[in-house]
């Protein structure tokens, strides 16, 4: 099957500014992708380029099959963006923008399509008020409606949760799951790094242009394999037998790196026997912004 | 095709809902230039044999309101939507830069064609207009407002903020139509002023146009007529290149 999204060999400057560096990435169909980084990593300017907002120096890519610059008219209807910026058009109201969004995708009578979306992003009673009045996070979900119009088979979405309340990123994250159960590809970047975990199968990390991380999420979290196991004990100082593992103390808690489940029997054991009493304990597992932060600050970790 | 009549009739509600600041406060202000012009010339200047100066001024006055509107149209659309950010959503869209450019060269016709339309049902409540040659007035109207729509998206491209544009009206299009001979007769002037009369497009745009309503003017209309086609594939040819490039939209 043709991967929904294929990039080759990417390059992107913006004067002496260094973007976009040797990308290479390839999301298959049916994906729910991550696409992560810090500010100013590239993320906004790599999905322009897929896009085709902006223009590779070097590099090519397709969506589904499509290239983007020699058939960017076939890759443009195969594709839907959420732009990063909360960007309107004051003179119209909701649904004449969803009208015209419809339009400039060769779609002239959507309304079944419409009213379906503006239901979905809660924006039904909203949708005769004029782009102007709308609050932030409303604006937001509109430009998330008007992704959708042409049903895009792939759908990337650029920070679709910033600005927008608890109660609607619920919805919007059901909204997009149930998309992708229905086959849309999604791609989605994020600052919230719980979203992507709870989300996304696979994902790219980006720093200063670079890939530096693509793999399953799942990989990325089994690999590290560090837990810590966070206890507050009734004791001045520990038993000898517990030093093998690494602890520091940290506000009353003693932190025990651990590799592995069974480890935590042991230590357990071993309190048992020196009768010592635990007045609290924590486990605390590896997650995703544990990998995200290693990943960022170890100039050397450059993973598989 | 759909694409493309959307963006047209995007383009056309855009301006027909503040129709009041597009098209009624454009006429407004034409027909106090006629008011006073006429008023204080009328007796004085004779341009053509037995064309007073009022019948002379009108043609020119309607062509130069339909001129300045057409531009006005492409060019702010463009940049207002390039500030506000939402260009992206045609840009997003599979629209080709043909559709692009048809959109809203063509929205500017029709702003242009409705505010001289207004202007002409205006001005003969009040004064004789003779119509000589139609078909020459209409060739001209559609020639001269699809000039000046592209050269709006010409300066919606190139500009990045509102003074840039303001200045590339100021700076070229109001002395271009000034200086095309709307309230004189080139004819009049030394030859050297005449000579650079001749080399501005708009020049040809006015004097065809007025041919069609006195039946006299200071060139042949054929020959403005084939400067006005020659212009107008030139400067359409440019925008269509620098559309097709991305140049400035596409970075
Ligand atoms: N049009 C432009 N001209 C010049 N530099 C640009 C342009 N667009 C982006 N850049 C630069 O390219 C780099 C990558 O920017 P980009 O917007 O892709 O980052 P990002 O990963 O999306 O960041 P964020 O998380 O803040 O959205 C930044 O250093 C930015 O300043
Ligand atoms: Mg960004």
């Amino acid at each position: 099957m043709i991967p929904a999204i294929e990039i080759q060999r990417l390059n992107k400057s913006f004067g002496n500014l260094v973007a976009l560096e040797d990308i290479q990435l390839s999301i298959a169909q049916g994906e729910f992708f991550a696409l992560l980084g810090p500010n100013g990593a590239g993320k906004t300017t790599l999905i322009s380029i897929v896009a085709g907002l902006v223009m590779a120096n070097s590099g090519q890519v397709k969506v589904m099959g499509h290239n983007v610059v020699t058939s960017y008219s076939k890759a443009r209807s195969v594709l839907g963006v959420v732009p990063q910026e909360l960007v309107f058009d004051p003179f119209f109201t909701v649904r004449e923008t969803l009208v015209f969004q419809s339009g400039y995708y060769g779609i002239r009578k959507n309304k079944v399509w419409i009213d379906e979306i503006l239901h979905r992003l809660d924006l039904a009673d909203k949708a005769d008020t004029n782009m102007r009045a709308l609050s932030g996070g409303m604006k937001r979900r509109v430009l998330i409606a008007q992704a959708l119009v042409h049903k895009p088979p792939v759908i990337i979405l650029d920070e679709p949760t910033a600005g927008v309340d608890v109660e609607l990123r619920q919805a919007l994250w059901s909204f997009v799951k149930q998309l992708n159960q229905d086959g849309h590809t999604i791609v989605l970047t994020t600052h919230y790094l719980e979203e992507a975990e709870a989300l996304c199968q696979h994902v790219a990390m980006l720093k200063k242009g670079k890939i530096i991380v693509l793999d399953s999420i799942r990989n990325l979290i089994d690999k590290i394999r560090d837990i810590s196991l966070q206890l507050r004990l009734a004791c001045e100082v520990l038993p000898m037998q517990l030093i093998k593992w690494s602890s520091i103390k940290q506000n009353e808690c003693y932190i025990f790196k651990i590799q592995d489940y069974l480890e935590i029997s042991e230590i357990l054991t071993i309190l048992k026997q020196e009768k010592i009493e635990i007045l609290e304990m924590k486990l605390q597992e590896p997650d995703l912004e544990e990998v995200f932060v290693r990943m960022m600050s170890d100039e050397s970790f450059i993973g598989t | 095709m759909t694409g493309f009549l959307t963006l047209f009739h995007k383009e056309l509600l855009r301006f027909w809902k503040v129709s009041f600041q597009t098209i009624l406060a454009p006429i407004v202000s034409t027909l106090l230039y006629l008011l006073i012009f006429s008023h204080i010339l009328e007796s004085r200047i004779e341009i053509y044999p037995g064309v007073s100066y009022s019948q002379f001024l009108i043609p020119g006055l309607i062509i130069m309101a339909i001129l300045q509107n057409a531009f006005a149209n492409s060019s702010s659309s463009l940049i207002q939507s390039k500030i506000s950010g939402n260009i992206i959503f045609v840009l997003l869209s599979p629209l080709s830069y043909f559709e692009f450019f048809g959109a809203y060269l063509l929205a500017s016709v029709v702003r242009g064609l409705l505010v001289g339309l207004g202007m002409f049902i205006v001005v003969s409540q009040f004064h004789e207009v003779s119509t000589q040659f139609p078909f020459w007035i209409v060739l001209f109207v559609l020639l001269g407002s699809m000039i000046l729509g592209v050269l709006g998206i010409i300066a919606g491209i190139c500009s990045d903020k509102f003074d840039q544009l303001a200045a590339f009206q100021n700076f070229i299009i109001l002395p271009s139509t000034f200086l095309s001979g709307v309230f004189y007769s080139t004819l009049s002037l030394s030859p050297a002023w005449q000579k650079l009369s001749y080399v501005n497009p708009f020049f040809y745009i006015v004097d065809g146009f007025r041919y069609g309503f006195l039946g006299v003017s200071d060139v042949s209309p054929y020959l403005s007529l084939a400067a006005v086609i020659a212009c107008f594939l030139v400067v359409s040819l440019l925008t269509l290149n620098m559309l097709k490039t991305g140049y400035k939209f596409r970075h």
